[in-house]
């Protein structure tokens, strides 16, 4: 078992090191001129020249790169172009953001996703089939966008239940555990879980329905075990390919949603990242980009660090 | 009994009186959603654009030279800033002398005074001060670009040396904003400290600051300026870029004042009782012809014929009036438009039978490229009016295609001019983008005059004309302000007769207002007047 979580660590390392190089490429392979971040559209040449010179831009980018990634190990991303502010503050204070949406959302997509699946594949082909199946469908094509301004218009400017935008009262610094700030988080937080929600319905909803019919649960039913014991021997067979769809989707989930944090002004990674390519600010993109690769590497390593604890049958694999 | 009775009244006052003791004492809060995604910098030169002066610019901070942006019914006009006079040396007219107000305090308590002008004056340009900032500099050295040198002359004088005579230099001043010096030494030297705790003269206070999320603006009761004493005790920016956010914000009560509300949901706004403001604004959404060799639209005829190809109202109808038909570079109310002889309207057989003068027809169209932006800051709803734009232009024989990028990628091919080859190269021969036309060098001369062909300026296609070029040469030496006007007009008639663009539409800069916002003047320029903004039943 050591082993096995010792070479799974190990392999992050070289997925880490192509996590820097795809960041670091990709933002500089797009049109446009970091640049644009500070100096106004009509700046002339000699004031662009002297602000490339005095953040290191003029640099081979082979040069840019090893000594942005020799900072990035010691924790230091950089300062954004934009605002001068350091890219670990800035990124970590969206993560938080995101991690407290994102965290309501994924509870709210895994739980209901879980109920639903096990529902429609427990009753596979029945009417509670069809509608549980009927609403994953809808929730991973629904446009999530849409989505967001359709409940805004429902529950917060027809029946104003609930705030249309922003991250509590006094901003995202203010938060606090209460229903007035609560509140903020609903209809966010219900947007983005439409999607896991319907991929976790469909995945439970074939996994207990495949289970259902292996002859182990055959054996279980002739040795008179009750529906219920039945279904916990059920739910432990299928739980480790849930675990792994769920961390995925709550991998993608800690992205951030560029669109939705963007309708509902939510200031979290994808809000994060859209002022960031926008405006240019490589510095930001890079080490937003980063951080939300490194999470969804350790995501991944603790779906396969857990995935054998909970069927042993892995590790030994 | 009586005595009881007498209590009880005692005590139901009670709540009555504290509730009148809260009101009078209530602090009037304006909470405004901004399209920017981030508060722009707080540290004296807000970056994001002439835009975001209106929010960390001018509040925070004062210029030399002001705008004056408080007044709605009229185009404003330079006006004493923290200088109480300028004029020009009469014996090198290179020379500036400004008389430094007394008796202005930075909010942090130190004076201000010549020694802070020179002091913010090495700030932005002289790179080997301590106090220098390159990000701040990056803002305003474009802005101020006729400075050469600068000194302090006694107690309360600053002379300023341009490069060459150029009596538009006070419309450069507005841009450059005074720092506190004694703050900068309080916050260890640390421009990223002084962002979070700034120190202007401005009418407002930065009493809070939350990266991308709010900026808290308190009034300063001390401002030197008593025609310009905030209205509203605090206002709270709130950036929002998403338009339809911003109107949603708005309608469920969680902002009191947004800029640039979608077109789609103005009825809905107005028929809720939130009032619609605009007023004539220094911007135009043109199409920048190349007139360099080659270029199908060397033909003045067809740039003529393109420009009476719009129906501009129809355009004007696209975005729910919020948009004025254009005539020419400038509105046609300003002292800059002049009497041109061409009349730009929508005259789609006039233009058909000069494009059939020049050889074309819809049969046998002209052909060219545009680069466009897909949207972003100044474009308005820069698809659908682009869109229009080419049905009608394929109307009269020009058969236009484009090259769509974003915004910040157009503006490179826009420094780069129409000769470039990252432009001649795919054949793209004219470009739309959005240009602020606020003084007579945004308007004018930076697009007309021959020196500042690109990439030396922004006269992106070439565009040369003698007549011009020496009356833009005369401007620079011409100090009478009426003079002045009356050249840039000249400027202005023959840029419309040689049909130099083609100018589509006006913004109008409009916000939406809820009825508790019971004051705003909306000026006419990109400088809005926070100050202006009066909250009535808002108290609490």
């Amino acid at each position: 078992m050591l082993a096995y979580m010792l070479k799974r660590v190990l392999y992050t390392i070289p997925i880490a090191l192509g996590v820097t190089v795809v960041s670091f490429a990709l933002v500089h392979l797009a049109p446009g001129d970091a640049l644009n971040a500070i100096a106004p559209a009509d700046a002339p040449e000699e004031v662009i020249n002297a602000l490339r010179e005095a953040y290191g831009l003029d640099r081979p980018l082979i040069v840019q790169y090893a000594l942005w990634l020799l900072h990035a190990v010691q924790g230091d991303l950089g300062t954004s172009i934009a605002t001068g502010r350091p890219v670990v503050g800035e990124v970590l204070k969206a993560v938080g953001n995101t991690l407290l949406l994102a965290g309501v959302a994924a509870l709210i997509g895994v739980v209901i996703g879980c109920i639903l699946g096990a529902v429609a594949g427990y009753y596979h082909g029945s009417l509670l089939d069809r509608m549980a199946t009927g609403s994953s469908v809808i929730g991973v094509s629904i446009p999530h966008y849409w989505l967001g301004l359709v409940l805004t218009i429902c529950l917060s400017i027809w029946l104003p239940l609930f705030p249309a935008m922003g991250a509590g009262p006094g901003g995202s610094s203010a938060w606090q555990w209460d229903w007035a700030h609560m509140r903020y988080l609903v209809l966010p937080a219900l947007t983005l879980a439409v999607i896991p929600m319907g991929i976790i319905t469909r995945t439970v909803r074939a996994l207990v329905s495949d289970t259902l019919q292996q002859e182990f649960v055959t054996a279980l039913q002739a040795r008179g075990l009750s529906s219920r014991r039945i279904f916990l021997h059920v739910v432990k067979n299928t739980a480790p390919t849930v675990l792994a769809v769920a961390g995925l989707q709550v991998g993608y989930l800690m992205g951030g949603s560029i669109l939705v944090e963007t309708v509902f002004a939510w200031p979290g990674t994808g809000f994060l990242l859209n002022a960031a390519i926008f405006q240019r600010d490589m510095p930001l993109l890079q080490g937003t980009i980063l951080v939300l690769c490194m999470f969804f590497v350790v995501l991944n390593l603790l779906v396969d660090i857990l995935q054998p604890l909970i069927d042993p049958r892995m590790g030994r694999a | 009994m009586r005595g009881r009775k007498r209590l009880s009244s005692w005590l139901a006052a009670v709540p009555a009186a504290l509730m009148l003791c809260g009101t009078a004492y209530a602090e009037t809060v304006a909470r405004y959603g901004i399209s920017m995604a981030d508060i722009p910098l707080t540290t004296g030169q807000p970056d994001r654009g002439a835009g975001a002066y209106q929010f960390t610019g001018h509040t925070i901070y004062d210029p030399l030279i002001a705008w004056e942006a408080n007044v709605g019914d009229r185009p404003g006009k330079l006006v004493p800033g923290l200088a109480t006079a300028w004029e020009v040396d009469p014996t090198d007219q290179k020379k500036w002398i400004f008389t430094i107000r007394d008796g202005v305090k930075f909010h942090d308590g130190s004076d201000f005074n010549a020694d802070a002008v020179i002091w913010n004056l090495d700030k932005v340009l002289d790179s080997k001060s301590p106090q220098f900032d390159a990000k701040q500099a990056a803002q305003v050295v474009p802005r101020i670009p006729s400075i050469a040198s600068y000194r302090k002359l006694d107690g309360n004088k600053v002379e300023i040396t341009t490069k060459a005579v150029d009596a538009l230099f006070p419309y450069q001043l507005p841009w450059f904003l005074i720092s506190s010096p004694a703050q900068f030494e309080a916050v260890g030297r640390d421009w990223n400290k002084f962002a979070s705790t700034p120190s202007g003269t401005g009418p407002f206070k930065l009493d809070k600051l939350v990266p991308r999320e709010r900026a808290e603006l308190v009034k300063n009761d001390a401002y030197w300026d008593a025609n310009r004493k905030a209205q509203t005790d605090r206002i709270v920016l709130l950036p929002i870029p998403d338009a339809m956010t911003r109107a949603n914000a708005l309608l469920t009560g969680q902002v009191d004042i947004i800029e640039t509300p979608p077109p789609d949901v103005l009825p809905q706004l107005k028929g809720n009782g939130f009032k619609i403001v605009q007023n004539v604004t220094p911007h135009v959404w043109p199409y920048h012809f190349s007139t360099q060799e080659g270029s199908p639209w060397t033909d003045v005829r067809v740039r003529k014929a393109a420009n009476m190809a719009v129906d501009r109202d129809s355009v004007v109808a696209l975005l729910s009036g919020l948009a004025t038909p254009a005539k020419g570079q400038v509105d046609a109310t300003s002292p800059w438009f002049g009497k041109p002889e061409f009349d730009i309207k929508y005259d789609p057989e006039a233009a058909k039978a000069l494009m059939k003068e020049a050889g074309y027809s819809p049969e046998k169209p002209l052909k060219a490229k545009v680069i466009i932006a897909q949207g972003g800051t100044g474009q308005m709803l820069s698809l659908p009016m682009n869109e229009f734009v080419q049905q009608s232009l394929a109307e009269v024989g020009i058969d236009v295609t484009f090259e769509v990028v974003e915004l910040e990628n157009l503006y490179l091919h826009w420094r780069a001019g129409a000769k470039n080859e990252m432009n001649a190269g795919k054949d793209i021969t004219a470009i739309n983008l959005g240009y602020v036309t606020a003084d007579p060098f945004y308007a004018l001369t930076r697009f007309a005059y021959s020196g500042y062909v690109a990439p030396k300026g922004v006269n992106w296609g070439g565009y040369a004309n003698p007549k011009v070029d020496e009356a833009i040469e005369k401007i620079q030496t011409t100090f009478d302000t009426k003079q002045q006007d009356e050249l840039l007009a000249f400027v202005h008639q023959n840029m419309v007769d040689d049909a130099l663009m083609l100018w589509v539409v006006h913004d109008v800069n409009p916000h939406a207002l809820s009825p508790k916002v019971e004051k705003f003047t909306q000026a006419q320029h990109w400088f809005q007047d926070l100050t202006t903004i009066g909250m009535g039943s808002d108290k609490k």
